[in-house]
């Protein structure tokens, strides 16, 4: 009797790496695999950002221009490259979905929507946060606050489009061509608020003229970008595994596979 | 192949001829848009024609994206698209005379409101020509981009706004380097630069957007 | 450890609004996808168990 996850192999021969990879992409045995990732993905995230903070609150010097309020960027910053980066890999497995016809992949791309509109949000929140002691307002029409506010409405157009389609196969599919020509947007949108915001101001107010980075803040904040990291990858994990779940309820695997679980 | 396309191009004019109050209703949307950025800023003239190229770009994109239902939702509905999309001609053509069509409808008459709209904001001569010509450029973009987000919201509830959700941010180029047109001295670097770019945009975007379409129109017809 | 007192931590240099008002609402995010997240897992279970 197979049981979940046994690779099925044609003559006994051994399979060649890349074609035991590919075995991933049936949620059949993708879904023991998340399960054991997930705890240590969340294990790396916490171990991470315990360094992280302690870096960033602890023993990172007071900034002599920003004071201490510069510390914001321990979280403004990662959660800005997530963002964009957690919108590329959107893009990247929802062509996967387009092109190879692979239903996980587009479900990833389902899957990681959400948390990287929740990043981009604390992006903005904590921009904001940021810009208030640093600039005296709220919202600084700053090209990299203005294209995060647009990363945002991308984002949310995304999911209200899987939203509002009914049919799942329709859903994945018109998502994927959003999320492509956004894809191709961003740089674009990048580039012309970039231009905008130069147009319009001549010191350019920008978010960017953090303090000279020593190289101990640096540090901080590469590790927590890599703490979100490994904290997005679960969370999406989990998103991934719940949308599984949910698509393929009536299947006989997934009955097994929730008997098997307790 | 370009008799299709321009087959294609007269009967949605054509169809669009019969059904004028549609048409004109885009026209009257954006008339009103414009209109009430006065009564909500106050009738300052300085006010205003700093305003004026802003509000106008703005109310334009309002009203592409008001119209943007129209593209492909009157052939959808009595079933003349599925049609469309089982001939021999290459649906790529087919959506590039729509959309040609569409602009031709929606977006030129907004080009050519322009002078009038201008006077309610006092802009002079050279602003009203450098608005009027970056609206030009600009608005056959918006069509061509707009298309996408109607091909992918054929029939979706929630259609008209969930259209102007997805595509307003794909607009935001396009506003930063028309507006940045209309306002920047008329023949100076920056008005040269700004209508560039735009161009260069209008370029990629009839180059790319129509092929967007057609694979978002197969997807939403299965 | 750069700090002198608890107090000049928790104060923050005068900052103290800005930087844990950021933090909180990190850590609010996070605790809230994780919730959103179990509950939603609950679901998915309870609707595919519930099957015979």
């Amino acid at each position: 009797m197979l049981s979940i996850g046994t690779p099925i192999t044609t003559g006994g021969q051994p399979q060649p790496r890349v074609a035991r990879w590919l075995r991933f992409a049936s949620p059949q045995a993708f879904l023991p695999l998340a399960d054991r990732l997930i705890p240590w993905l969340h294990a790396i995230a916490l171990v991470l950002a315990a360094a992280g903070l302690y870096i960033g609150l602890f023993a990172a010097p007071t900034d002599h221009q920003q004071g201490d309020s510069y510390r914001i960027i321990f979280v403004h910053v990662p959660a800005a490259w997530l963002s964009m980066v957690i919108y590329m890999a959107m893009a990247f497995w929802a062509g996967v979905g387009l092109v190879l016809n692979t239903r996980l992949s587009a479900m990833m791309a389902s899957a990681l929507a959400p948390t990287g509109a929740l990043f981009t949000f604390l992006a903005l929140w904590t921009g904001a946060l940021w810009g208030k002691p640093t600039w005296g307002a709220w919202w600084v029409w700053d090209a990299r606050l203005t294209s995060e506010l647009i990363l945002l409405f991308l984002y949310i157009g995304f999911m209200a489009l899987q939203a509002a389609i009914s049919d799942p196969r329709r859903a994945d599919r018109a998502g994927a061509v959003l999320a492509l020509v956004g894809v191709v947007n961003v740089p674009i949108i990048y580039f012309s608020v970039q231009w905008w915001n130069t147009l319009h101001q001549g010191s350019s107010v920008s978010l960017r003229s953090a303090p000279t980075m020593a190289a101990l803040m640096l540090q901080g904040m590469l590790i927590m970008a890599l703490a979100l990291w490994a904290y997005a990858g679960a969370a999406v994990l989990q998103r991934l595994r719940a949308i599984v779940l949910e698509r393929e309820r009536h299947t006989e695997w997934i009955q097994r596979y929730i008997t098997e679980r307790k | 192949m370009l008799n299709a396309l321009l087959l294609v191009i007269r009967r949605d004019l054509l169809l669009a001829f019969r059904r004028r109050t549609d048409v004109l209703s885009t026209l009257v949307f954006f008339v009103i848009v414009c209109t009430l950025f006065p009564l909500g800023v106050g009738p300052e003239p300085e006010l205003l024609r700093t305003l004026g190229p802003g509000v106008l770009w703005v109310a334009a994109l309002l009203a592409s994206t008001l119209a943007l239902n129209r593209l492909f939702g009157l052939d959808h509905a009595d079933g003349t698209l599925e049609q469309l999309l089982l001939s021999p001609e290459p649906l790529v053509l087919i959506v590039a005379g729509k959309v040609a069509a569409h602009w031709l409808i929606s977006g030129l008459p907004l080009v050519l409101l322009t002078p009038l709209l201008a006077l309610q904001f006092g802009l002079d001569g050279q602003a009203t020509a450098s608005l009027a010509l970056s609206l030009l450029i600009g608005t056959p973009a918006l069509s061509l981009v707009g298309a996408i987000g109607a091909a992918l919201t054929l029939d979706v509830r929630g259609g008209g706004v969930l259209v102007a959700l997805l595509v307003l941010p794909l607009y935001a180029p396009v506003l930063i380097f028309g507006a940045g047109a209309a306002v920047a001295e008329a023949g100076g670097g920056a008005a040269e630069a700004n209508l560039l770019l735009l161009g260069g945009l209008l370029a990629g975007a009839a180059a790319l957007a129509p092929w967007a379409t057609a694979s978002a129109l197969r997807i939403s017809l299965e | 450890m750069i700090w002198d007192s608890w107090t000049d931590f928790i104060g923050m240099g005068g900052y103290a609004l800005y930087v844990w008002g950021s933090f909180a609402v990190a850590v609010l995010a996070v605790g809230g996808e994780q919730g959103a997240l179990a509950l939603r897992r609950r679901a998915a279970l309870r609707a595919a168990g519930a099957r015979p």
